[in-house]
């Protein structure tokens, strides 16, 4: 899984009332639809100004607050291919996982990264590489079973494929 | 191997012997989902299944939109009567209460494993379950197999002694620990509450301690079970850490001098004393929500306003957390004390909480709310500023239309 565009940046604690504000986020399921105001709540222009295949660089604790799965949905039907954080929230992250939204935990990207910046990203490797600045990072890689997970392009994709979603805990 | 709750709980529903770090599937006691969260659950489990596992155990309220504020909303809430009804869950229509409330007064038992799609499900850590929020997706498979992955958190220890002074209670101790922790101090742990003013806080105090967990990240709260849970839950289940148990940390705080605290805008760990935005003016002022929707905050609110009015430069919005809650109110002339001093009192839902179905505020508004967030856009506006306050500072607070402290009128 390999991903290729230029940086959006945020700070630390991006809620997901900004990632989606609330009196959007249940009036439709249609993804597509909602995928319109992601990242609202910051930056109003969001969804206008992003191509395909852009990525988001965050802080810490991306996605706290509530648990909401149209947070994680509406970004990756924003045409985000993924999102680089040095932190996500709890929830967050396991619904990332679970609609096959990419996320890679990177230690101090942050700093690193200028928005605007062109990255090059192994989802298998954890592998980043700045194409702007000819430098690379290395992100936490993804436990096996959640990688898998991921691979299938979400947990319902999963079970389908396994006919089930135990796998070795140990 | 000494145990924490958490592990305790977890080795129990995995059948398994695991402590902090270990990853394991467990089964699931009960499974609650929303109107907001529903209707993607659903979605999930019907393109993996066609039978829920334990229709006894799936519990879905409606409460974030409730009544239906939308022909949107109004459609979703069809799609889960049909589907509560098919499947044969447990359903509560709208007009029942906020889906946390509705769990703590009818379902949730000490030592259950519970999960909600919903991230307040960590409030149930209040009656020694071990509780925690998940997605739609998580709860869809959930609703298929009765099973999912959890990690074991590590569990921060806080102990609180010290009588709580007056005009002070429960919702002041965890924005001060919000204030400490911040946003992320807990991420991925789970909170052990503990000590003498634990054991003297009610039910609902305990309630509001644990809700707040997840502001600092947590997975969960907890309390250990005493003679409270027992009579709260007509359950005999004890449970407690093991004495030697392993804590990542362990804090102490003494709350006996503690100040009335406020989370400023816009996010929950901008915590400060209240003299610090003492006279911030008001637009708005919302009591309720599963933080602080219980009995025992109306009651207190209902208490500083006494015989007096809400200012009328105030918009006052007064939400009972459920049917049972408002209907001991009215029992008490509560409600209609609050609605003679020009409140807006709404049937139990939500309320104006995340900003989705009414008491939304408008650009450059500011609000005053019991409930547990103010991130920028949540309640309202992007351009709106909300202070979170408990019961009793938001009532002084509608009465002046001013953020003020209710220690120095009752002096």
């Amino acid at each position: 899984m390999n991903f290729k565009g230029n940086v959006w940046k945020f700070g630390d604690d991006v809620s997901t009332d900004a990632i989606i504000p609330g009196k959007y986020k249940f009036d439709t399921l249609d993804m597509d639809k909602l995928a319109r105001h992601t990242m609202e709540g910051i930056d109003p222009n969001f969804y206008d100004k992003i191509e395909e295949g852009d990525l988001i660089v965050s802080g810490k604790n991306f996605g706290c607050g509530s648990s909401r799965e149209q947070a994680p949905l509406v970004i990756k039907h924003s045409g985000i291919s993924c999102v680089l954080a040095e932190g996500f929230s709890r929830i967050f992250y396991r619904n990332s996982i679970n609609v096959g939204l990419p996320i890679l935990e990177v230690p101090g990207i942050s700093d690193k990264v200028e928005e605007g910046d062109n990255l090059s990203v192994d989802i298998e490797e954890g592998k980043i590489v700045n194409l702007t600045k000819d430098e690379e990072y290395k992100a936490e890689p993804l436990p096996d079973s959640m990688l898998e997970v991921l691979l299938s392009g979400g947990l319902s994709n999963y079970i389908k494929k396994h006919g089930g979603f135990e796998w070795d805990t140990k | 191997m000494p145990k924490t709750i958490a592990e305790k709980i977890l080795s129990r529903a995995s059948d398994q012997d695991l402590e902090a770090g270990d990853y394991a599937f467990a089964d699931i006691d009960l499974a609650m989902a929303n109107d907001i969260t529903a209707p993607l659950a659903v979605d999930a489990f019907n393109e993996i299944a066609e039978e829920v596992w334990d229709p006894d155990k799936i519990i879905i309220p409606l409460d974030h939109q409730a009544p239906a504020d939308s022909i949107q909303a109004a459609d979703n809430q069809k799609k889960l009567r049909k589907f509560a009804k098919e499947q044969n869950t447990t359903f509560y229509d709208v007009g029942e209460g906020i889906c946390h409330q509705l769990m703590l007064e009818n379902h949730v038992k000490p030592g259950q494993l519970v999960i909600g799609a919903d991230s307040h499900t960590c409030t149930y850590g209040a009656l020694g379950a071990f509780a925690t929020g998940v997605g739609s997706t998580d709860m869809g498979a959930a609703f298929a197999s009765g099973k999912l992955w959890f990690k074991v958190p590590e569990t921060i220890k806080v102990t609180l002694e010290g009588k709580l002074p007056d005009y002070v209670g429960p919702k002041d101790v965890i924005l001060m620990l919000a204030g400490e922790i911040g946003a992320s101090g807990a991420l991925y742990q789970a909170l052990e509450f503990t000590g003498p003013t634990i054991e003297k806080m009610s039910i609902a105090g305990r309630a509001t301690l644990c809700n707040m967990a997840i502001e600092m990240g947590g997975k969960t709260g907890l309390v250990a079970t005493d003679e409270k849970t027992k009579e709260y839950t007509g359950s005999n289940r004890e449970i407690e850490p093991d004495e030697e148990a392993d804590y990542i940390e362990e804090k102490h705080y003494d709350v006996s001098n503690l100040e009335p605290k406020i989370a400023a805008p816009h996010e929950v760990d901008n915590v400060k004393d209240i003299s610090e935005v003492e006279g911030t003016e008001l637009d708005q002022v919302f009591i309720g929500s599963c933080t602080n929707g219980r009995y025992q905050d109306l009651k207190k609110a209902a208490e500083i306003l006494g015989e007096r009015k809400f200012s009328n430069e105030v918009r006052t919005i007064i939400v009972p957390a459920s049917r049972k809650v408002n209907k001991k109110l009215m029992e008490e002339d509560i409600i209609e004390k609050f609605m003679d001093a020009g409140a807006i009192v709404q049937s139990p839902c939500c309320g104006p909480c995340m900003g989705s179905s009414f008491g939304l505020l408008g650009e450059g508004e500011v609000g005053l709310a019991t409930s547990n967030r103010n991130f920028k856009g949540r309640e309202g506006s992007p351009k709106a500023r909300v202070y979170l306050s408990s019961p009793m500072v938001a009532a002084e607070s509608a009465i002046k239309g001013e953020i003020t402290d209710p220690r120095k009128n009752q002096k």
